[in-house]
């Protein structure tokens, strides 16, 4: 009783002095919560030893404090700190940093208790967790500045500590809390900063750059690169310590200085530093490059990653220091030596392509001046050479992503980078050996590959791994080569990797349309060879369905499109197996213009050869039919429905001749459908029936909107790139279905609870919408909801049957809401290649047990798709299982495109013949208000008037992908 | 002054019987007991009477370490420990220990079954030799005796090379053996920390040599390889059995792995699948890839390599084989040669140099027609291929090495003398430190100023730093009073009283007293009130006392005053001050002796 008393006590006292005007809820908590604290006080005091004092200690801290008792519980703590000994002394100051923590507690009134504990300390480890304390209240209050202050006087004081945590935690501090607008209070602000007014923060830190202890100097330089990210401007004269430092005896010191070094080459780029032992001067941020590079040949592969990865980042250094990297002079027995690379090259430049090398052949030439060579590289000679060579592949990978960023912003050293970078793709780690084909495209747009180059590019395509196959063909996709001889190469090497792997059919295909189109001159002389046609005979006409044919005359075709001469070369067969392929695969075939012979479509010569025009037409014709459409007024118009459906056909068949407005058309045209099908189901004469009669007609009205919310939600969800407006606008559509719902429910069932509750619902929609859509609401002037909301406060007032009868007027007078485009609009798409739904061999299994089947499918334009698409197993029976794809099956080969690999197990009782299963693709969706187009505010007021949300998340999933027929049959276990 | 001597018996200014002596503070240690390939007489073997005349070697070393199981570095072995005669202590990793019975072994049999010598070294002196010896693990310090004591490094190399950091009191030494500084299919780069050695006695095979990246030449040998398969043609790989053969091995297993290959890949000779079976054991010995990799799939369980039999030479279609021995002198690489060598599909690649008057050098030079015994010419139509694997570091490995390990001096073995003259000028340039090269039974003497480690008491430390701030400032250096007490082998630094109570002594004072006549007409007690306020203006830091017993105390120096007898204003000044408080004291008794002021 006493130690309660004793509490109640403690609480009044801060409160009355600390936070006076919080008197009355203070009351109130205490009345409601009174045991928090005295129990840790009773248990504190029960406490024999200083173990038992821990183990409650230690029990206490596993359970959350609530903010308003977090004040009274410190102050128990702090009372009890000055009687424990060091390990209880130690867990109190933890846990007054933890309590500091929580959220809505200020922690500014401890600040005093734990400064002056501080002051009383003997014991280091306790000394240091409480500077730790310090540093945590000292981060929750970023407006104190005068708590600040008064921190870093009490780090810097503590700074001449002997214990290394102490020198660590006050370096932190410093680090946290130094001031960033230096000059501050010039005289003194109260007696705390008479020590020396304003301190140099990091002036003092700087001195610690040498301080004996490793950790200590990690710390500094740690604290250094704090202040750096808090803004404050660190100066130049460090640079020399920073230096310095790179040769630390210890990893983490020398890690943490590459840090600093690197911050102050991109601070610095441009001032002078001179060389030491000669009178030269360089810029610094080639200096700090040289001494980086130095660094990737250190001891601790740590350091490396650091050193290769900070490299990357270096893009102002000179080209000369740059190339440097890359440089790696050969000798042999004194005698210069030419690396492989240059003999690849002086090989391929010197017309002669073997490498039937012989003893001998790349003997050493020149002697050389044993004075003028250089064994220890200076600066940044052969960094890459190095890092590219590490043990670990830690150091490669970050090695091959900084040339990557270099070779990005400089064309010339790209080139320079390109032999190594194609020696990566024979590295033992799969990893590696990806991720320098993906840096190989990224920086393709500036080389060209040669020959030898390309061969030992291609070996790479017999990889029996999908992943690099496929990279690889990516990155021939973009790849420029030099010769006619390269592209018979990669033809070659790819219909040699198509016979080995046929899966990759379509990759291999889709490789040889870029690289045709790429290269129309160098195909064109070997048309003739490629399609095996000869100047006197006949040759036999080839497989139709043969891959590898179609893989010829992919390459063929596409370089045909921009080489007019080339269809002259073309024997009759193949103008036969254009037409047939134009038609099949027409993704992979452009359309050619076929002088002098019979036009197979006539839509092909129409949009053939004029590229970007078309695009540009189809754009007007798409936004004349807009507005075409937008001079409909009133859903009751005639002629609208007419108007509606042509436009709707016409946007359609746009969307398939135009694959770049695909998206943009058939969102306007799935808009329209769901106007015109409002329309229809509000322009019904028998809407004036009496309800009894009109029970077909209802059926068909309510069949129409339950459409229009679908198509609403793939309107929202399927398509990428839209703006709010678009989404309001959706949105809109979507409130008019429900009020068509409403209407006919109303008519229907006049149920009074359900009536009322469902117009309650419907009012609280129409908020949540203009919650929504605030900003949006002026550009829905005369829209439907612009006159709902006008009769808002007669509607939230009226009987429901007046509500409806309003609802039903409003929806028929109101007007069609125009669309406007935003820039770009995708619809996600989904193609399964795998299972092809071809095979007629059924998969069988035992009825119990579960088959495999792989999955493998392309998604285009999908954000998140770990998260949002599904597999989706439909059974004969009606059945249907939807299956969650990890999130490692998902590869991103490229923008907006993203490739499912997965397996999906099916299982059936048995069945007595095989049958058809549907496999498709689902792209899962949540309308909770905060999604994103909502800018999240709608979700902050909705815990203020607690409305529960109007649309309460609807989760559902749409299909986007086609269906694909696998054959199973689960036989009966055998018994 | 200390000396350090490092003699060769062995790789001094030569490549091959590596065996070095160093004397490092009165321990006496061989590194690596080889033999030379190139001799077959006496030379074969160092010179182990430059250590003894007559008696055992135990007597005058403390301890054998081998770097690794090449035999070059380990064949004498047998011979030193049980025919010379040495019973001390043989230290070398785990896996040599495991490997260079093997070799030995086969060495022997090579000698004398088929070259029929006598008075060699048999199987059961092997396996004594092996008895001795004791393993080492990566990184552990062995106390060899109270005051030497060894830690293996990682060298790269071949499985189990390691470097040995060898230190005697704050003397050290470090032998890299053979080592390798860019990782390959099966092994890392050596390391080793910045210890800090008084000499790094380093291999020099390359030291004029700067290789190219190891990525292109695999890639030329896959390639090559690859496409020979692809013809149809048959590929004979000549090696010696172990260190490249097996990385050589991981390459194309790892390749065909890849590439989903079909042809087979034979590996001739029993002596590798033993040595095959330690490669598996000892993983936490080989490169980052197998250690992660080895939960999965041990890498050294090859797929795709069977075992050679010889009636598969004649089987039709592709096919690699390795074959030992390596320089196609003998043995199944021959005879797959023969049998081989007429189809021009077919493909010979050698992965290292061959020795002149082998066939391998004769083949590499390009000669199409060989004469083989008994008159018979063979055609040489199959591809010729050169491709060198090595596993040395190059000239920028050994200056890699040596910035990693900042030695104090350096001392170059195991390489040609013409190619060391330049990689020591190379080092005495870029480092500035000594450098070395002895050659065989030259001794090289490196003088070391090893600091004296001294005890010093805790009390004396915090006494000390009590008086004088917080922290010792690093930078400069600070006078502290003590005693040095030298006592058996260690020394103490400890405060006076504690040496005088430990060695039983009596402290005794030493005080100095001084007169001083001063002429001055006042009372005893006047002039001694004059005489300090007289101090006291002089000395304004020091505590000046006026003791009611008559006396004056400037900190600890009694000042007394006394008429003399025969006049009354000559005053008798008494100065006494102990010899801690010399300076203060002479600097009164001269102030005093100028007078009082007036």
């Amino acid at each position: 009783m006493a130690a309660h008393l004793k509490k109640r006590v403690y609480e009044e006292f801060t409160r009355v002095v600390q936070i006076p005007h919080e008197e009355a809820p203070a009351k109130k908590l205490r009345l409601s919560k009174p045991s928090k604290s005295a129990a840790l006080h009773i248990d504190l005091c029960k406490a024999a030893n200083s173990t038992d004092a821990l183990q409650y200690l230690l029990q206490f801290a596993r359970k959350p404090v609530e903010a308003e008792s977090v004040e009274g519980v410190i102050r128990i703590l702090l009372e009890h700190y000055y009687k424990t000994d060091n390990s209880v002394r130690l867990k109190i100051a933890s846990l007054l940093g933890l309590l500091s923590k929580t959220k809505g507690f200020n922690p500014d009134c401890v600040v005093d208790d734990v400064i002056n504990t501080l002051g009383n300390e003997k014991s280091h480890q306790v000394l240091a967790q409480l500077l730790d304390t310090l540093l945590v209240i000292g981060t929750q209050l970023p407006e104190g500045a005068a708590v600040r202050r008064r921190l870093v006087e009490v780090a810097c004081k503590l700074l001449s500590d002997t214990y290394f945590g102490v020198r660590n935690k006050c370096l932190q501090l410093l680090g946290c809390l130094g001031m960033v607008d230096a000059p501050l209070g010039k005289d003194g602000e109260g007696p705390s900063s008479s020590i020396g007014g304003v301190r140099d923060v990091p002036n003092i830190i700087s001195n610690y750059f040498t301080d004996q202890e490793p950790r200590v100097r990690t710390a500094a330089l740690k604290a250094m690169l704090q202040l750096h990210e808090r803004g404050m401007k660190i100066h130049q004269i460090i640079y020399e310590q920073a230096c310095r430092l790179l040769s630390d005896d210890y990893e983490q010191v020398r890690s943490a200085a590459v840090q600093m070094v690197w911050v102050l080459s991109q601070l610095y780029p441009e001032s002078i530093v001179p060389i030491p032992s000669s009178n030269e001067e360089i810029r610094l941020v080639d200096d700090a490059f040289g001494k980086i590079s130095h660094m990737i040949s250190d001891g601790s592969w740590m350091v490396r990653v650091q050193a290769a990865k900070t490299l990357g980042s270096m893009l102002q250094v000179s080209p000369h220091f740059l190339e440097q990297t890359l440089d790696k002079k050969l000798m042999s027995d004194l005698r210069r030596k030419r690396t492989a690379h240059e003999r690849a090259k002086e090989l391929f430049a010197s017309g002669e392509f073997s490498s039937g090398r012989k003893w001998a052949d790349d003997a050493p030439k020149e002697r050389l001046d044993s004075n003028t060579v250089n064994l220890i590289a200076s600066g940044a000679c052969g960094a890459f050479v190095h890092g590219l060579e590490d043990e670990m592949f830690e150091v490669r990978i970050a090695a091959v992503e900084a040339l990557c960023q270099l070779a990005r912003s400089s064309p010339s050293f790209a080139e320079k980078c390109l032999d190594f970078l194609v020696d990566m793709f024979n590295d033992e780690i799969e990893e590696v050996r990806l991720q320098s084909i993906h840096v190989l495209r990224e920086i393709s747009t500036h080389i060209t590959l040669r020959e030898d180059q390309l061969d030992t590019v291609l070996a790479v395509l017999e990889d029996s791994s999908r992943d690099i196959r496929e990279a690889l063909h990516e990155l021939l996709c973009y790849t420029n080569v030099s010769t006619k001889e390269c592209i018979q190469l990669a033809l070659l090497d790819l219909l040699k990797n198509l016979n080995k792997y046929p899966t990759d059919r379509n990759s291999v295909w889709k490789c040889l349309k870029f690289l045709g189109s790429r290269h129309p001159t160098l195909v064109l002389p070997l048309v003739p060879e490629l399609l095996s046609t000869h100047p006197y005979f006949d040759t036999p006409e080839p497989d139709m369905d043969d891959p590898a044919y179609i893989a010829v005359l992919v390459l063929v075709f596409n370089a045909a499109k921009s080489c007019p001469t080339m269809p002259a070369l073309f024997s009759d067969h193949t103008f036969r197996h254009y037409a047939y392929l134009r038609d099949s695969l027409s993704h992979l075939v452009p359309p050619l213009r076929l002088l002098g012979r019979k036009q197979v479509y006539s839509l092909d010569s129409l949009d053939s050869g004029c590229g970007s025009g078309s695009v540009e037409s189809a754009k007007l014709f798409l936004q004349q039919s807009l507005n075409r459409v937008s001079t409909i007024q009133n859903l009751e118009t005639p002629g609208a429905p007419d108007l509606l459906n042509f436009t709707i056909r016409d946007l359609q068949r746009l969307g398939e001749l135009q694959t770049e407005l695909a998206g943009a058309a058939d969102f306007c045209a799935t808009y329209l459908r769901c106007q015109l099908l409002l329309m229809k189901a509000l322009q019904d004469k028998l809407w004036n029936m009496a309800v009894p009669l009109c029970l077909k007609q209802n059926v068909t009205a309510t069949a129409a909107a339950q459409q229009i919310l679908e198509e609403t939600y793939k309107l929202e969800f399927l398509y990428s790139g839209l703006e709010s407006r678009q989404v309001a606008t959706v949105h809109h559509v979507r409130l008019q279905a429900k009020a068509l719902q409403l209407v006919l429910t109303a008519r229907s069932r006049p149920g009074m609870d359900l009536l009322i509750s469902s117009c309650e619902k419907f009012l609280q929609e129409i908020e949540c919408f203009q919650r929504m859509f605030l900003t949006q609401l002026p550009h829905l002037q005369d829209s439907f909801v612009d006159k709902l909301l006008e009769l808002m406060p007669r509607l939230s007032s009226c009987k429901p049957v007046e509500l409806v009868k309003i609802l039903q007027t409003t929806l028929r007078q109101s007007g069609l809401l125009q669309l406007r485009l935003p820039e770009q609009i995708h619809r996600a798409t989904a193609t399964i290649i795998e299972p092809t739904g071809e095979s007629d061999n059924p998969l069988r299994f035992t009825s119990g047990l579960v088959v495999a089947l792989d999955i493998d499918a392309t998604l285009e334009h999908v954000q998140d798709p770990q998260d949002k698409v599904k597999v989706q197993v439909l059974y004969p029976d009606g059945q249907s299982h939807v299956i969650h794809p990890k999130p490692a099956d998902f590869r991103k080969p490229g923008p907006d495109r993203h490739r499912l690999i997965t397996q999906v197990y099916l299982s059936h009782t048995a069945w007595t013949e095989p049958s058809q299963v549907e496999v498709r693709l689902l792209l899962a969706y949540s309308s909770s208000p905060s999604s994103p187009s909502t800018t999240g505010r709608a979700g902050w007021s909705d815990s203020i008037d607690s409305l529960p949300p109007a649309e309460a998340a609807v989760e559902g999933t749409i299909p986007f992908s086609k269906p694909v027929k696998v054959y199973i049959m689960p036989k009966p276990a055998r018994r | 002054m200390p000396e350090i001597k490092v003699t060769p018996l062995g790789a001094g200014q030569d490549v091959g019987r590596s065996c070095i002596l160093v004397s490092i503070g009165g321990k006496n240690i061989m590194l690596d007991c080889g033999m030379h390939m190139g001799y077959n007489d006496d030379r074969r073997f160092p010179d182990f009477s430059y250590i003894t005349q007559n008696g055992r070697l135990t007597d005058f070393l403390d301890c054998v370490i081998i770097s690794h199981f090449h035999l070059d570095h380990c064949g004498a072995l047998p011979y030193m420990s049980e025919m010379v005669g040495y019973d001390g202590p043989i230290y070398m990793t785990h896996p040599t220990k495991a490997i260079c019975p093997i070799l030995l072994e086969d060495f022997r049999k090579i000698t004398v079954d088929k070259k029929g010598e006598t008075n060699f070294f048999t199987s059961q002196m092997i396996k004594d030799c092996m008895k001795k010896v004791i393993p080492l693990n990566l990184h552990q310090t062995v106390q060899v005796d109270d005051e030497l004591e060894i830690k293996a490094y990682y060298a790269g190399h071949v499985l189990g090379a390691a470097m040995v950091h060898i230190k005697v009191g704050s003397e050290s030494v470090v032998y890299t053996g053979d080592y390798n500084l860019t990782p390959d299919r099966h092994l890392g780069a050596a390391w080793i920390d910045k210890c800090r050695p008084d000499i790094l006695i380093s291999e020099s095979t390359y030291a004029t040599t700067i290789r190219d990246s190891k990525r292109c030449r695999e890639r030329d040998f896959l390639k090559k390889v690859h496409e020979s398969v692809e013809r149809g043609g048959k590929v004979l790989i000549p090696v010696f059995a172990l260190g490249r053969a097996q990385e050589l091995c991981i390459l194309l297993e790892t390749f065909w792995e890849r590439m989903n290959l079909k042809a087979p890949i034979y590996f001739s000779t029993g002596l590798t699948e033993k040595a095959n079976h330690y490669y598996k054991l000892f993983i936490t010995w080989t490169n980052q890839k197998i250690r992660k990799t080895f939960v999965q799939r041990n890498m050294f369980e090859f797929k795709h390599i069977k075992a050679f039999d010889r009636s598969y030479a004649d089987n039709p279609g592709p096919m690699v084989v390795f074959a030992t021995p390596g320089m196609l002198h003998a043995g199944q690489s021959l005879q797959i040669f023969k049998k081989w060598a007429g189809n021009e599909k077919n493909m010979v690649i050698m992965p290292g140099y061959c020795v002149q008057g082998t066939i391998g050098h004769k083949i590499l030079n390009g000669q199409r027609k060989l004469e083989m015994e008994g008159r018979a010419t063979l055609d040489v139509k199959l591809q010729v291929e050169y491709m060198s694997f090595s596993a040395h570091a190059d000239a920028k490995g050994i200056m890699q090495l040596v910035r990693m390990a900042e030695p104090r001096s350096m001392l170059l073995v195991h390489g040609e003398a013409a190619k060391m003259e330049f990689l020591k000028g190379k080092i005495e340039q870029e480092f500035s430190i000594d450098c070395y090269m002895p050659a065989n039974g030259e001794t090289a003497t490196v003088t070391t100023n090893p600091s004296v480690p001294v005890d010093i008491s805790l009390n004396l430390l915090k006494r000390e730093m009590a008086l004088g701030g917080p922290l010792p400032d690093p930078k400069k250096p600070r006078a502290m009073h003590g005693t040095l007490i030298m006592k058996e082998n260690s020394m103490k630094l400890v405060s006076s009283e504690q040496a005088l109570k430990e060695l039983g002594l009596n402290e005794h004072q030493l005080r100095f007293t001084c007169r001083v006549q001063l002429q001055d007409p006042h009372s005893d007690s006047d002039t001694l009130h004059r005489i300090y306020s007289h101090l006291k203006s002089v000395l304004k830091d020091y505590t000046i006392q006026h003791l009611p017993d008559g006396t004056v105390m400037v900190e600890s120096i009694v000042i007394k005053v006394s008429s003399s007898a025969e006049d009354a204003n000559t005053k008798v000044l008494l100065l006494s001050w102990s010899y801690q408080d010399e300076d203060l004291g002479s600097y009164l008794s001269s102030l005093l002796k100028k007078g009082l002021p007036t």
